[in-house]
């Protein structure tokens, strides 16, 4: 299950889906090869400008990550990893280069366009977890539904809520507020709140960041959960160790991708359920 | 569906901070008041003064001295152009005209007794009581002779004889007026029914020549009135009137009028106007506060967004549009102003009936000024809410979420 190291590299510069013998012809090897990739970028650049100052964030970044793929993004402070999964995850736009999420160019969406996308497609989970304060845990795992443009109704979301926050192994915490909640159980809220329109992408930056080493466990354990019943998970961490739990590795350096590698030996948080 | 769920996040936000919600709303609940009640006085004045009007009879004349400008104000000369001989000859010639009566208005106070009570003294004729309809409940009113040879007799209003003689009857008493002794020959009827301005009962009345000579020391009389036969007769009396005066005071053609003739229905018009005039000030004075709580509105839904703007990140990266932001806090400015806008009709109803009750104010509490000032207040929630609402809606998800 392991993907060669130069795997991803070549997958970059493949044709376009839109070509029928990638079809039919997918490199051996591949995991999940008759699927769409989920992440497919080309040449991404992301510019800051400051005033006469620029800042390239982001200098020709091409990665292909497929369905089911567990990465981490590794890199220095300020090599732009935080830019990236900000593009990926539609909060922002490229400067130049495209982006492709589950086969669909969404690199030149409006705002609408891209809150529809983050809301449907991606779950995103934060360093300082982001729930909103003065809200129990239930709402908000529900929030995304409420944003929803098929709709739920109230029961419904309720409903679903308890099943995400059961996934993370958080039963009987529905109606805590984050003020009553340690910080792992608050990243697995968060989670819970990211898994609840069943997204195609997870997106975690620096999630354990704010946590302790036993508690990171636990929250590790739940991606590796997650990517074991076939999610896409990509997460940026500064801790190596962390980055075992992916199965596979890609290091930033200034605004490029310096490594693309299959983890080493990755580590089965599996074993340690979480308690909650 | 989603509009609900949107509305009840608007409506949390407001619950949960209840004392700044509770103080952003009272400016909205004191302009409301104050538009409604002062709405209240102004439209409740106008029609006390109306019907005070229409009191006075609707084939009512009035006759002053000076020169109207084209402007309609009047600009007196010192000395009266009216004579009584005038007031006779418009009796005498004008077919239209049914009664006339000179009149010479002093104040001063009436003493009896150890008691005195200040009001008005009007000098008026024997037909003065026609025109106005206006009888004694006791006693006589004075007639012919007491007006030739200027008695000093004199008929109270009911308001002037309750306070000095209470429930007994005066007639036949001497009250002194402006120290001169008066015999009071009669007591008025009681109008009553006007709340506004003067009292029509605080009144003294005593021949005009009596007035005129005794307490004035004049010979001119200050105006007159007259009553046209029928309603329908007014103008053509007024033209009546108009002719033979200018005739009597040898007035060329072209030339201004040295008097100026002002119906019922005209004096109505201008008093109309004036306190038109008097609720749109009012009303305006009132509707600046309510302007002042729209902008506490805004202010209080700019902190809001500030200090909320990592929820509102929070909110955008998990798939809120910028019109869900917009509408959740549209809806918080509109709460507050629409609840501040229902307490502030109770209030600004209640304040009415209070001085309706207190100060025996006539107020007047037209629906639609109550619909207008919860409309109002609507308007104001959205038009004070919506620069911070949008203000919401266009942050960018990364950096509201990196705020701290
Ligand atoms: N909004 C911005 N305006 C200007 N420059 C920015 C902005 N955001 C990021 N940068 C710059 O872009 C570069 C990459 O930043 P980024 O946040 O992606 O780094 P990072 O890899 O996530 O770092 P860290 O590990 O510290 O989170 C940095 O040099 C940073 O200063
Ligand atoms: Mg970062």
């Amino acid at each position: 299950m392991v993907r060669p190291a130069a795997g991803a590299a070549g997958v970059a510069s493949n044709p376009k889906r839109s070509d029928p013998a990638a079809d039919l012809h997918p490199p051996p090897g591949e995991r999940s090869v008759a699927a769409e990739p989920v992440i497919r970028t080309e040449d991404l650049v992301r510019v800051y400008t400051m005033g006469e100052v620029e800042v390239r964030a982001l200098d020709g970044v091409s990665l292909v990550v497929g369905p089911g793929e567990f990465v981490a993004v590794m890199g220095a402070s300020g090599s732009g990893k935080s830019t990236f999964m900000n593009i990926i995850g539609c909060l922002d736009r490229p400067t130049s280069g495209s982006y492709s999420l589950d086969g669909v160019d969404v690199s030149g969406l409006d705002r609408d366009a891209r809150a529809e996308i983050r809301n449907g497609k991606i779950g995103f989970v934060f360093q300082s977890f982001n729930l909103l304060a003065r809200t129990t845990a239930l709402e908000n795992v529900e929030l995304p539904l409420i944003y929803a443009s098929n709709g739920h109704v109230a029961a419904d979301r309720a409903a679903r809520a308890m099943r995400c926050l059961a996934d993370v192994g958080l039963s009987g915490r529905e109606h805590h507020l984050p003020s009553q909640l340690s910080g792992g159980q608050q990243q697995r809220v968060a989670i819970a709140r990211a898994l609840i329109n069943d997204p195609k992408l997870m997106l975690a930056d620096e999630p354990t960041g704010n946590l302790d080493t036993k508690t990171s466990e636990e929250v590790m354990a739940v991606f590796q959960k997650l990517n074991d019943q076939g999610k896409t998970v990509v997460l940026i961490t500064h801790e190596p160790d962390i980055a075992e739990y992916a199965r596979r590795i890609v290091v930033f350096r200034d605004g490029r991708v310096v490594e693309d590698r299959p983890s080493e030996q990755r580590r089965a948080a599996s074993a340690e359920r979480p308690t909650a | 569906m989603k509009f609900l769920t949107i509305l009840k996040v608007g409506l949390k936000a407001i619950a949960r901070n209840k004392m700044r919600s509770a103080l952003t709303a009272l400016g909205i609940i004191i302009g409301v008041a104050c538009v409604i009640a002062m709405i209240g006085v102004g439209k409740g004045s106008q029609a006390a003064i109306q019907s005070q009007i229409s009191a006075l009879g609707t084939n009512f004349l009035m006759v002053f001295p000076g020169v109207s400008t084209q402007s309609g104000a009047r600009i007196f000369t010192g000395e009266s152009t009216l004579t009584e001989d005038d007031v006779a000859a418009v009796k005498a010639e004008c077919p239209s005209v049914a009664y006339v009566s000179p009149m010479s208005r002093s104040a001063g106070q009436v003493v009896y007794g150890n008691l005195n009570w200040g009001t008005s003294v009007q000098g008026v004729g024997v037909e003065w009581p026609f025109i106005r309809s206006w009888n004694t409940s006791d006693g006589v009113f004075f007639g012919d002779s007491e007006v030739r040879s200027a008695s000093k007799v004199c008929v109270l209003g009911s308001t002037v004889a309750t306070s000095l003689f209470g429930d007994q009857s005066p007639v036949g008493a001497t009250v002194r007026i402006k120290n001169f002794p008066f015999r009071v020959i009669g007591v008025l009827e009681t109008k009553g029914g006007s709340t506004v301005g003067q009292d029509q009962d605080d009144t003294v009345v005593a021949p005009y020549t009596t007035v005129m000579r005794l307490l004035k020391g004049k010979n001119k009389i200050d105006m007159f009135m007259a009553s046209a036969v029928s309603q329908a007769a007014v103008s053509q009396a007024q033209t009546e009137i108009e002719s033979l005066l200018r005739q009597r005071h040898r007035l060329m053609p072209g030339q201004d009028s040295d008097f100026m003739i002002r119906s019922q229905q005209e004096i109505a018009q201008t008093a109309d106007q004036t306190s038109h005039t008097l609720s749109l000030l009012l009303a305006s004075a009132a509707s600046i506060s309510l302007l002042v709580g729209g902008i506490g509105i805004m202010n209080i839904m700019l902190v809001s967004v500030t200090e909320r703007t990592r929820e509102i990140g929070i909110r955008m990266a998990i798939g809120a549009k910028g019109r869900d932001i917009l509408t959740q806090f549209l809806v918080e400015a509109l709460t507050l102003s629409v609840a501040g806008g229902l307490i502030g009709i109770v209030l600004g109803v209640g304040a009415s009936r209070f001085l309706a009750w207190k100060a025996h104010w006539s107020i007047a509490l037209p629906p639609e000024s109550i619909l207008l000032a919860f409309g109002f207040s609507a308007a104001i929630g959205v038009f004070f809410g919506f620069y911070p609402a949008q203000k919401a809606s266009r942050l960018d998800p990364i950096e509201a979420l990196r705020y701290e």
